[in-house]
């Protein structure tokens, strides 16, 4: 009998993780018994079992924190809540997801388990502090978006977003692995938190390797969420893939990398002399390359894919400003953040998704005129998320994200970044408000009717759930804070 | 709860449903404009009740509500009322009522105008009387949208870059408040341990000296602060978004806008004063000069103006910087100006709005030159124009002599004395824009009332109906009133009014403090203890010369009981 020590293990830390996992199973089943016709039940059942581990997420929240199945797994507050906004934003995603599909013409079921094994990639990234577990997190995170983006196969440009994605994916996985290996060989171990005690025990050699190894994964995980200069991807690939997959990429996949980054900052706090000054100027650059180009674009999806570009700068200044002083700065900035984010952009991405017809899609700004006409509901849904993602009321939710970023920033003695980022959203002010001016004040083309063409009810229900976490989180601020608040 | 409680967070909200009645209950133009006036002057009337019932003698705030909102991070529903507020409440729902009033029935998409206007409302109302910073600038935000679409929707000319410049300066001004607000909140956990946006609970701090010690941040807060609100005044160099919303708006937008820019002198008296005592000392000369050039600018561009609206854009940029000269010669006559400039201003500005706005609507342009000899043809609408005037040029006995006059004896004041650095020649060459102002308005009058008549081809030249200028003959009644018995509306604000100047003049310990409700302001000039004191250089200030001449009371020394 050989002895091997099987490490004691906790399921329920796995449990939101394979609930979600086995739906997509069954979702797959249930396509391959289905006739192609109708996606109702799977959608059906892919919204139940993110529900489940939604609801599954909130009863842990309860549960102490804890490390299992030997150190990879991790639940705290923060693991709990960032796994929580990934799934919200699945489901939001994939409300909509069945008008616009049917619309466009892709009438592959596929979409749904491989949307759910996205999530899980996403979920998997935020669970653990074991290197090796992140990046297999990231890469079935990745592999299910590389088949997503370009799902919509007679589309030449959903092809090409599809194979940029994933030649710059697999590039970035390099880079993360390259810096990995590195870190191991100074560390001994795949857990972020020996980065710490290895540095302060470290000899000149071992110090060297872990710089370069941190710097490495910085810019594998620059690439997933997208900061300036590694961000060339995001705006071709926003643009080519079907909507309701770039509404995804943009909030979850983001998210996944921003809990990443957040685990890895706070780990190599003792290097922040190295990391503060590099991040800084990744931050403003971001922050205003992002907002600047984003004022040439005409297409919505472009404008949205520079705008999700310059509100990574701003998390980051938050991540930056927790990994200064992990003990003072708390998570509550970060996931406030991220949930805000995730709510306004799947939002506004729903009401792009109108414009799709026969397999196609329109998204010029002036694909938006006479929207209010159209349908009041998502026109006025898209000046609330444009709002939120200027910070200005009825957007509520998003003025305090801002309010919170400053306040981490002002802590963390990053004044500067702070008023970068407030210049930086003063040139955003005019693409987003541009949005709501086509939706709702521009005059329609001549001759045409003012058509009431309602969207699709699930479309609009997108909407309407959108805008009211939009709206509700900032009612709800401190139940929300108190759920985050490490225990 | 008490009654005044209740009611005032009703009328902050009370908007909300009249767009909601407005909404669900008119059936044509007819009926929304009457559900929405009686709307307006319920509002009006509850604000007016509320105003009335406050104890003047007293500075701290009163009805204050106070919820927990957000406990972790100390933010808080909490509003109230006191001198400082209770008029500018009232200001806006009178403004409310006169744009709802005003409206023409053939406006396009009426129900959604007054809903954008009653959000307006709810907006101005909530941050006149928020009383903590979050609270504040979530409702002074909440201004920036339906603005944005009153004037892109509805409004003429090159509306959606003016609707857009509108928005784009007051975010831009207002986004380095917010970090403000942040960096206040982080010194209050410095100090104390925790986050705190409280008003009242961050003026006692900075009223027993404690909030700043050991901070040399306060001057860097105090601009971030005051940037929103120099832009939002407006002030010069941040003033050019006026003039084109001026021009481009349609009428209600300079109605409500002549309410909503008292939000940014209003800021600078309810939070700039009282929590940055040190830098307003310090920085109060940079700050009246910027007054200064903001009335001279605003008077002189007027005067080269080819377009009457424009003309009042610019007219507003010099009538506000009257409100700042007197609000940071920090001298009690001066700062009680201030706060009846503002009310001045509305009154007087929303008069010629209205009349410049009906020829607009009825000829179709509002150039100067494109009238002429209006006062044969239109007797009435040319006295009530001629009345306007008068008040907007500060003529004795309307309520705009008495905001500038009294503003200025303030700005003379401390020059004389030499307070906070401040020079007399701020006062003297800002008294060379109440001349300004006489050529500007003057010279419009003549051009469009007297001379050659221009438009031959236009409409008939028929006479407004005296009874379509109800709303006109009620503000100018109200300009008379306000200039022949000042008191009336400057005897409620000068305990608050004191209090603020106290809160930024003198010592640390001798401030008073809001959170402490036995102390009370004297306003008899008698007392001798707590004698103002210069802070920088530590002498006592002693009465000046210039006692006397003014129209409230004025005590130069205040008493202030521990």
């Amino acid at each position: 009998m050989i002895n091997f020590p099987i490490p004691a293990t906790d399921w329920s830390l796995l449990l939101p993780i394979a609930m979600v996992a086995l739906t997509g199973i069954f979702a797959l089943i249930i396509e391959m018994v289905q006739p192609k016709r109708d996606n109702g039940p799977i959608v059906a059942i892919s919204l139940f079992g993110l529900l489940l581990a939604a609801i599954q997420l909130g009863i842990q929240f309860q549960a102490p924190e804890t490390v299992s199945f030997a150190g990879t797994v991790r639940r705290d507050a923060f693991s709990l809540a960032m796994q929580l906004v990934i799934v919200l934003g699945s489901m939001a995603t994939i409300l909509f997801s069945d008008a616009y599909l049917r619309a466009k013409k892709i009438p592959f079921a596929e979409f749904y388990p491989l949307m759910l094994w996205s999530t899980v990639g996403g979920m998997l990234m935020c669970a653990s502090t074991n290197l090796l577990v992140i990046f297999v997190g990231l890469e079935i995170l990745s592999i299910s978006l590389y088949v997503l983006a370009g799902i919509s196969r007679n589309e030449a440009k959903s092809e090409e977003s599809a194979m940029k994605y994933f030649l710059l994916g697999a590039f970035a996985s390099g880079f993360l692995l390259f810096g990995v290996a590195q870190l191991y060989g100074a560390t001994g171990s795949l857990d972020l938190n020996q980065i710490s005690p290895a540095w302060q025990t470290g000899d000149v050699n071992v110090r060297t390797l872990l710089v370069f190894g941190l710097g490495l994964l910085l810019i594998g995980m620059g690439f997933k969420a997208s900061f300036f200069p590694f961000h060339q991807w995001t705006p071709d690939v926003y643009q080519g893939a079907p909507t309701n997959v770039t509404a995804f990429m943009a909030t979850a996949g983001k998210t996944a990398a921003f809990a990443v980054l957040y685990r890895l900052l706070e780990a190599s706090r003792d290097l922040s002399a190295f990391w503060v000054p590099a991040l800084g100027v990744i931050a403003a650059l971001t922050m205003l390359y992002g907002n600047i180009v984003a004022l040439q674009q005409t297409d919505v999806k472009r404008i949205l894919g520079y705008s999700s570009i310059s509100h990574a700068g701003y998390i980051l200044v938050a991540l930056m400003a927790h990994g200064l002083m992990p003990d003072k700065i708390g998570p509550q900035t970060v996931v406030y953040y991220a949930l805000t984010y995730t709510f306004t952009t799947v939002g506004s991405f729903a009401v792009v998704a109108l414009s799709a017809r026969d397999s196609g899609e329109s998204t010029e700004l002036a694909d938006l005129r006479g929207l209010l006409q159209r349908d009041p509901i998502s026109a006025v849904s898209l000046v609330v998320f444009m709002s939120a993602l200027i910070g200005i009321p009825p957007g509520f939710s998003g003025l305090f994200g801002k309010l919170f970023i400053f306040q981490d920033a002002v802590a963390a003695g990053l004044l500067p970044l702070a008023l970068v980022l407030a210049v930086s959203s003063i040139v955003s002010v005019s693409y987003y408000l541009n949005i709501a001016y086509q939706a709702v004040v521009a005059p329609r083309e001549e001759g045409s009717e003012p058509v009431r063409v309602p969207a699709p009810g699930t479309i609009q229900a997108a909407c309407a759930v959108c805008v009211f976490v939009v709206v509700a989180a900032a009612i709800a601020i401190t139940p929300i804070t108190n759920l985050i608040a490490p225990k | 709860m008490t009654l005044e409680q209740f009611l005032l967070n009703f009328t902050i909200f009370h908007p909300l449903l009249g767009a909601a009645a407005v909404a669900l209950l008119a059936r044509d133009a007819k009926q929304s404009k009457n559900i929405g006036t009686v709307v307006s002057l319920v509002t009006l009337a509850l604000t007016v009740f509320l105003a009335a019932r406050l104890n003047a003698t007293q500075f701290q705030l009163q009805f204050v509500t106070s919820v927990d909102w957000v406990s972790a991070l100390g933010i808080r529903y909490a509003v109230g009322l006191d001198g400082t507020n209770a008029w500018l409440v009232v200001l806006s729902s009178l403004m409310t009522l006169v744009a709802v009033s005003t409206t023409r029935d053939d406006t396009k998409n009426l129900k959604g105008f007054y809903a954008l206007i009653f959000a307006l409302q709810t907006a101005m109302l909530g941050a006149f009387t928020a009383l903590d910073l979050v609270l504040f600038f979530t409702f002074f935000e909440l201004t920036l949208l339906p603005m944005y679409f009153l004037i892109n929707f509805w409004g003429t000319g090159n509306a959606r870059k003016t609707a857009a410049k509108f928005l784009i300066f007051t975010f831009a001004g207002s986004v380095f408040t917010l970090i403000g607000i942040a960096g206040l909140a982080i010194t209050h956990r410095n100090v104390a341990g925790s986050l705190e946006f409280g008003l009242i609970e961050l003026q006692s701090m900075v009223a027993n000296g404690k909030l700043w010690v050991g901070s040399e941040s306060q001057t860097v807060l105090f601009w971030l602060f005051a940037l929103g609100f120099l832009v939002k005044a407006p002030c010069f160099p941040f003033h050019s978004w006026i003039g084109d919303t001026y021009e481009d708006s349609p009428k209600a937008g300079p109605i409500l806008s002549s309410a909503m820019v008292k939000l940014g002198s209003y800021g600078l008296l309810r939070f700039c004063l009282p929590l940055f005592p040190e830098a307003v000392q310090s920085q109060a000369p940079i700050l009246i000069g910027l007054a200064t050039v903001s009335i001279l600018y605003g008077a002189i561009a007027a005067i080269a103006q080819t377009d009457m609206r424009r003309l009042m854009g610019y007219s507003t940029l010099s009538h506000m910087g009257f409100v700042l000269l007197g609000i940071f010669s920090l001298s009690y006559v001066g700062m009680v100006g201030a706060a009846f400039q503002q009310l001045a201003h509305g009154v007087t500005t929303a008069i010629l709005v209205v009349l410049v706005w009906h020829l607009l609507e009825q000829y179709g342009t509002a150039k100067l030159d494109a009238f002429g000899g209006l006062k044969a043809k239109m007797p009435i609408f040319s006295l009530l124009f001629f009345l306007g005037l008068l008040g907007n040029v500060g003529l004795p006995g309307t309520m705009g002599f008495v905001g500038e006059f009294t503003a200025l004896m303030g700005a003379f004041e401390s020059g004389a004395r030499g307070t906070f650095g401040i020079s007399v020649g701020f006062a003297a060459a800002a008294g060379a824009g109440v001349v300004l102002a006489a050529v500007y308005l003057l010279v419009m009058y003549q051009k469009v009332f007297y001379g050659p008549e221009r438009l031959q081809e236009g409409p008939d030249w028929t006479d407004v109906r005296a009874a379509s200028m109800v709303p006109v003959f009620g503000l100018i009644g109200l300009m008379f009133v306000g200039g022949l018995y000042s008191t009336v509306f400057t005897a409620p604000t000068e305990a608050s009014t004191q209090a603020i100047r106290l809160m930024a003049t003198s010592l640390p310990t001798q401030r008073p403090s809001l959170s402490n409700p036995d102390q009370k302001i004297d306003l008899e000039p008698t007392a001798q203890q707590g004698a103002l004191v210069d802070t920088r250089t530590g002498t006592v200030i002693t009465p000046g010369r210039l006692r006397g001449y003014v129209v409230a009371p004025v005590p130069t020394v205040a008493e202030v009981n521990p």
